[in-house]
Formats: structure tokens, C-alpha cells, sequence
């Protein structure tokens, strides 16, 4: 039988790696990807809620989907802003790579 | 009806300056003809009023505010205050008359007698007062009708000075008798004269407590009475019209400080500190102005410093807890030294305002009538029997004596310097031949000045003896040793013959004391205290702009803006994960303190 704790765990290890990816990539492409991971990490719990979370008429508990939509939805939207912006800044740098790209430093 | 007099006698010269300034400016006789009027009316209530010792007047409320604070409008009728009021209308009125004749082609004769009798109504509200505050406003006012009248020839440069420079140094005094009050009022409860005086038991064990409070209202007194060290004042107080002179800055006025001492003296009487400071100022006050007097030109000056002198004396009265003596001598103080100064006005006046006595010489032949009055006035203060003088300062000289020996040294000194200078004067002036073209075409004043002389003469001769002044006063009880009225009248043999054998038949100065000639370098001292003390002042605020509010609060703020923003760009590191990893934790900290805590 697989519980809820097992879900969470393949949570928690997509996340850990979305943020280290993240963290520690440095190609612009693979943080975005890295991203991506993070936020169906986050849409796994949820899900994974909703199907444990059963109310008194047997039907599971279809707020934490809602949720999920919106967060795919918004994934996407921001897929496309950032990789409109990713292009840009190729075209502006001819680079994808974030150590490169230090205009703010002091 | 007949307790309506007293009011009517502040009134009416209130009345006449209110009239005058608002209505009758531009005719000249009428505004004279009004005020001589409302002092007579003074001066016929305040006699009225004299021979009735039971007389009450209604009293008005005027500020209120009931537990803590009262000033009622209303006056006192001792026997001080009542023959206060006859001798400050009745000389008043003299002078009113004599001011008629003195300023008979002035172009500001309006101005003049309204600035008079708004005077009026000022010194006779600080005689009737019966309440610290009510006594403050019209001391006030008092000054400022000085300052009115010092300047009443203001295009003249010197009489501008004059009147700012006696405003302001009575200021400072007045400050102190303010800050008095306040602390009267703060410890007592009220103002009244008659609610505090039974209370002032309470200080009992205070005695540093009532020193300060007694020499702070002291200290109104020393810039009215003109004592050192804010007598400056008085001497460049000459500037303005010699009548002016004669009321304000030598009968009236400046004997108001003595009044008031006499009037508070139940609150300096309590502290021994407080009296021999006073007694000390009066005899300081006394032996300085005279040495000054000894070595001035101008018969104003000569007069001016006279007064001083004789204002120590009563201070000095004063401070030897010696009321009646100090009344005494203002009493006939007040007639002699009018006298002297408008004796003196006629003479400046017929010399076409020359006031230089090497000048002068030889004026008895052309102004005989002027010449006996002035010599009576003399005679009245230096202190030759049987003129009024004599009784008066013999009273306070046998004080001094069974107080203080030092103090009756310097006062028998005073009185040998006050024969000297005055018979050196009266020697200059009167006597020898004619100096001047101005001294040889003199002719007699017209009989509206001289009648005022002749009146005032007659008061100066008998206004000493008992049987007329003590219908007015409470006299000193004479029985100091038999050798101090002789010790005083060898002092003023010795002073008047020194000074004929110096003076007699020359035409200049023949000893010349420059410190005595430059009044000890008051006024060039307080010119460099001023100077220096706003030099002061100025590098302070100077220092606290520059380094406090320009280098403090605006540079601080700029530089504290770039430091603070020098330290926070080191977050900038320019790493896009850096960032990333700063924003999680944010958003961790943020969950911990939202949620967790």
C-alpha cells in the first residue's frame, strides 16, 4: 500500500533536486528546467493530498486540484516569459551562462 | 461719592492723555489747558483725600482665577501712599505750570503733555497700587513714558540714544523684580500687598530663600532708582526736556524705587543679607556719584549725579531698615531737586539751551530770582541748616551711625563731596564775570516759570522742619548723638570752603581727574561687556551652526546615507544564485516568524 508519507518523500527528493539545481547549475536553460521540477514537486503533494483527503460523501477533497491548475497554468506563463526572456538576453550577450552575467555586482 | 477720589486722581491725567492723543493734537493751548487741568484736579483730590485718614475706595476685580490667582484693581490709602500722592501731583503740577513757559515754542507741545499726563497717571498708579502686578504695569508704564519723554526731541541723535538706553537698562532691572514677584506669588499664593505680608512668617527658616527674593524685587529698584550698577541711565536721561528732568529723573520717578522698597518692606526687613546688600549699594551708589559729580561741565550732569547721590542716601535708609528716614529724604528731595532742576532750565533756557557751566558765570545780576531759588535749592542739598536737607540726611546720617560705622564714614564723605560740587557749580555759574556772549545777554525767565521756582524754594526752605513735615510723615525719631548733625555741617563747611578757594573767579577747569571726568568708564565698560558678550555669543552660534546643524544634522545625514548604503552594496554580489539563495532564505525567515512563531 502505498501512504501519503511515500508520495511526500518523492516530493521532498524532486524538490531537493530542482533546488540544487538551481542552486548550483549555471546554464540559464538547465536553472529554468530546475524550476520547472520544483513547482511539480509542489504539484505532487497537492495532489497527492486531494487523493488522501477523502470527505464524508467519498469524493476526495478537489481544492488542493484546483490549486494544481493554477500552478500549471502559471508554470507555463512563466516558461514562456522566461524563456522570451532567456532568447533576449542570448541575443544581447551571446551567453546563457549566469556567471556571466554581473552588471548589478558592485 | 467721596470714595470716588482716589480713582478720579488716577483718572483724570489718564483722561487728559487719552483727550490729547486722540482729539487735540493740532491744538496746541487746549492740549496744555487740559492737561494742567487734569493735574490739578490730581492734585485737589489727592488733598482732599489727604485730610480724611478713613477713606476706602471700591475695589474692582480684574483677573480672576479663583484658588490660585487674584489681582484685583485696587488701591491703598495708608499715610504713605496719601502724602505720596500729594507730593507727586503737587510737584507735578508745578512742573506742568513751569513746562508751559519752558516749551512754549515747541513744535511737539501736544506730544509733550499727553507723554506728561499719561506720566501722571503711571506714578500715581504705582503710589495707589495695592498689588504686585497692578505695581508691575504701572512701573512699566512709567518707563516707558521716560523713554517717551527722554526722546521727546528725537531727531536729536543724542536724545534718541538716551531714551533706548534708559529703557533698556531699567529692562534688566525690571526683570529681576518680575522674576520677585513670580516667586512671591509662587510661595504665598497672591499678590495682594495685604494678603502677603501676614504670610511672610512662613518663610521662617528660609533665610537664603527670602535674600534672593527681597534683592530680586531690589533689583527693579536699582534700575528705577538708578543705583550702581544700572545708574548709566540716569545721566543721559538729561537729554530730553529739563522739566522732564526735573519730574521723571529727580522728583518722581526714580524716587519710585525708593517707594516701592519702602512699600515692600516688610518682605527685605525679614533678611539681614538683603539689607546690607541694599545698605551697600546705596552707600556705593552715593560715594560714586558724587566723586563723578565733582568733575562734570554740563549743569544737567552736575544735577543728574546729585540725584544719584542722594537716591544711595535713601537706598542706604533703606537698608538700614530705616523707613522713615528714607521717606524723609525722598519727601524733600523732591522739592529741592525740582527746584534745582527747573531753576536750571531757566537758565538754559535764557542762555538759548547752553548747559555748559564754563559757559555761564556771573548769572546772579541777570537772573536774580533764578539765582535765589537755585541757591536755596543748593543750600537744600547740601545739607546747611536750616534748610530742608539738612533734617533729611541728618536723619539718615544718625541712622548710619548707630548701625554701621563704615557706612556713616562714606555718608559724611558723600555729604563733604556734595558741598564741594555743588558750590563749585553755584561758584561757576553764578558768580565771577560773564563767559560767554550767551551769559552776558541773559534776561530773568517769565513769571510762569519763575512762580514754580518760588513755590518749590519756599518748600525746599521749610519742608525739613517738623512742624510742617510731619503732617506728611512718620519722622525718625531724633535721638542719634548730638556730634553727627555737627559732624555733617563741618563736612559741609570744609567741602563748600575747599571749593571756593578752588574755584572762586577762575574760567577753566583747574584739576582735571580723568577717571572722575569719564564716570569711571561705566559706559565704555558695559560697551565692551556688551560688545564682548555678543562677540561670544556670536562664535557660539557660530560654532553650533557650522558644527552642529551643518556638519551635524546635514552632512551627518548625507554621509550617514552614503555609509549606510556603502555597507549595504556589498550584498550586490552580482550572483544570480547568490540571489536566489538570499530570496529563499527570506522566504524561510518570513514562514518562521509568519507561521511558527
Amino acid at each position: 500500500m502505498i501512504t501519503l508519507g511515500d508520495y511526500l518523500v518523492v516530493s521532498a527528493i524532486l524538490f531537493t533536486i530542482g533546488l540544487a539545481g538551481v542552486m548550483l547549475r549555471r546554464n540559464l536553460i538547465v536553472i529554468l528546467m530546475s524550476l520547472e521540477l520544483m513547482l511539480n514537486a509542489a504539484n505532487l503533494s497537492l495532489v497527492a493530498f486531494s487523493r488522501f483527503r477523502v470527505g464524508a460523501n467519498g469524493l476526495p477533497d478537489y481544492n488542493a486540484q484546483v490549486f494544481v491548475f493554477f500552478v500549471i497554468t502559471v508554470a507555463a506563463a512563466e516558461v514562456a516569459v522566461g524563456l522570451a526572456l532567456l532568447v533576449a538576453l542570448y541575443r544581447a550577450r551571446q551567453t546563457t551562462d549566469v556567471g556571466d552575467i554581473t552588471t548589478l555586482k558592485f | 461719592m467721596n470714595s470716588f477720589y482716589p480713582w478720579l486722581i488716577l483718572l483724570a491725567p489718564l483722561a487728559s492723555a487719552t483727550v490729547i492723543t486722540l482729539f487735540t493734537l493740532r491744538w496746541k493751548s487746549l492740549s496744555c489747558a487740559i492737561s494742567i487741568t487734569a493735574v490739578l484736579v490730581s492734585f485737589c483730590c489727592s488733598c482732599l483725600i489727604f485730610a480724611q485718614t478713613a477713606t476706602a475706595a471700591p475695589e474692582f476685580g480684574w483677573l480672576d482665577v479663583p484658588p490660585i490667582f487674584r489681582v484685583p484693581l485696587g488701591l491703598t490709602l495708608d499715610r504713605l501712599s496719601r502724602t505720596m500722592a500729594v507730593l507727586v501731583s503737587g510737584v507735578g503740577a508745578l512742573i506742568h505750570i513751569y513746562s508751559l513757559g519752558y516749551m512754549r515754542d515747541d513744535q511737539g507741545k501736544s506730544r509733550y503733555f499727553a507723554a506728561l499726563s499719561l506720566f501722571m497717571f503711571a506714578m500715581l498708579g504705582i503710589v495707589f497700587a495695592n498689588n504686585f502686578v497692578m505695581l508691575f504695569i504701572f512701573w512699566e508704564l512709567v518707563g516707558f513714558t521716560s523713554y517717551v519723554l527722554i526722546g521727546h526731541w528725537f531727531f536729536r541723535d543724542a536724545a534718541a540714544d538716551a531714551a533706548n538706553k534708559a529703557f533698556i537698562t531699567t529692562r534688566i532691572g525690571d526683570f529681576g523684580f518680575m522674576t520677585g514677584i513670580l516667586m512671591i506669588w509662587m510661595t504665598t499664593g497672591s499678590v495682594v500687598f495685604a494678603e502677603v505680608a501676614p504670610r511672610i512668617p512662613m518663610f521662617g527658616g528660609h533665610t537664603t530663600f527670602v535674600a534672593i527674593v527681597a534683592l530680586l524685587i531690589f533689583c527693579g529698584a536699582v534700575g528705577k532708582s538708578a543705583q550702581f550698577p544700572l545708574h548709566v541711565w540716569l545721566p543721559d536721561a538729561m537729554e530730553g526736556p529739563t522739566p522732564v528732568s526735573a519730574l521723571i529723573h529727580a522728583a518722581t520717578m526714580v524716587a519710585a524705587g525708593v517707594y516701592m522698597l519702602v512699600r515692600v518692606a516688610f518682605i527685605i526687613q525679614v533678611s539681614h543679607t538683603a539689607l546690607l546688600v541694599v545698605a551697600w549699594i546705596g552707600t556705593i551708589t552715593a560715594v560714586m556719584a558724587a566723586l563723578i559729580a565733582t568733575q562734570q561741565d554740563d549743569i544737567k550732569r552736575i544735577l543728574a549725579y546729585s540725584t544719584l547721590s542722594q537716591l544711595g542716601y535713601m537706598v542706604m535708609a533703606v537698608g538700614l531698615a530705616s523707613n522713615e528716614a528714607a521717606m524723609f529724604h525722598l519727601f524733600t528731595h523732591a522739592f529741592f531737586k525740582a527746584l534745582l532742576f527747573l531753576a536750571a532750565g531757566s537758565i538754559i533756557v535764557m542762555l538759548h539751551h547752553e548747559q555748559n557751566i564754563w559757559k555761564m558765570g556771573g548769572l546772579r545780576r541777570k537772573l536774580p530770582i533764578t539765582f535765589a531759588t537755585f541757591g536755596a535749592g543748593a543750600l537744600a542739598l547740601i545739607g546747611c541748616p536750616p534748610f530742608s536737607g539738612f533734617f533729611s540726611k541728618d536723619a539718615i546720617l544718625a541712622i548710619a551711625y548707630e548701625h554701621n560705622p563704615l557706612i556713616f564714614a562714606l555718608g559724611l564723605f558723600t555729604a563733604f563731596l556734595t558741598a564741594f560740587y555743588v558750590i563749585r557749580m553755584l561758584v561757576i555759574v553764578f558768580f565771577g564775570n560773564p563767559r560767554s556772549d550767551r551769559a552776558r545777554e541773559g534776561r530773568e525767565s517769565p513769571p510762569v516759570m519763575t512762580m514754580p521756582l518760588i513755590v518749590l524754594a519756599i518748600l525746599a526752605t521749610i519742608g525739613g522742619f517738623a512742624f510742617f513735615a510731619r503732617n506728611f510723615l512718620a519722622l525718625p525719631n531724633e535721638k542719634g548723638a548730638v556730634f553727627v548733625p555737627a559732624l555733617a555741617i563741618i563736612a559741609l563747611i570744609v567741602g563748600a570752603g575747599v571749593a571756593i578757594a578752588l574755584y572762586r573767579g577762575r574760567a577753566t577747569e583747574p584739576v582735571q581727574i580723568e577717571l572722575l571726568r569719564n564716570k569711571f568708564y561705566f559706559d565704555e565698560f558695559y560697551s565692551w561687556l556688551i560688545h564682548w558678550t555678543q562677540e561670544l555669543l556670536a562664535r557660539v552660534a557660530a560654532f553650533i551652526d557650522r558644527w552642529i546643524i551643518d556638519a551635524g544634522a546635514v552632512g551627518g545625514s548625507s554621509r550617514g546615507t552614503w555609509g549606510i548604503g556603502a555597507v549595504l552594496r556589498l550584498i550586490q554580489v552580482g550572483n544570480l544564485q547568490a540571489y536566489a539563495f538570499l530570496f529563499g532564505l527570506g522566504v524561510v525567515a518570513l514562514i518562521y516568524f509568519a507561521v511558527l512563531r
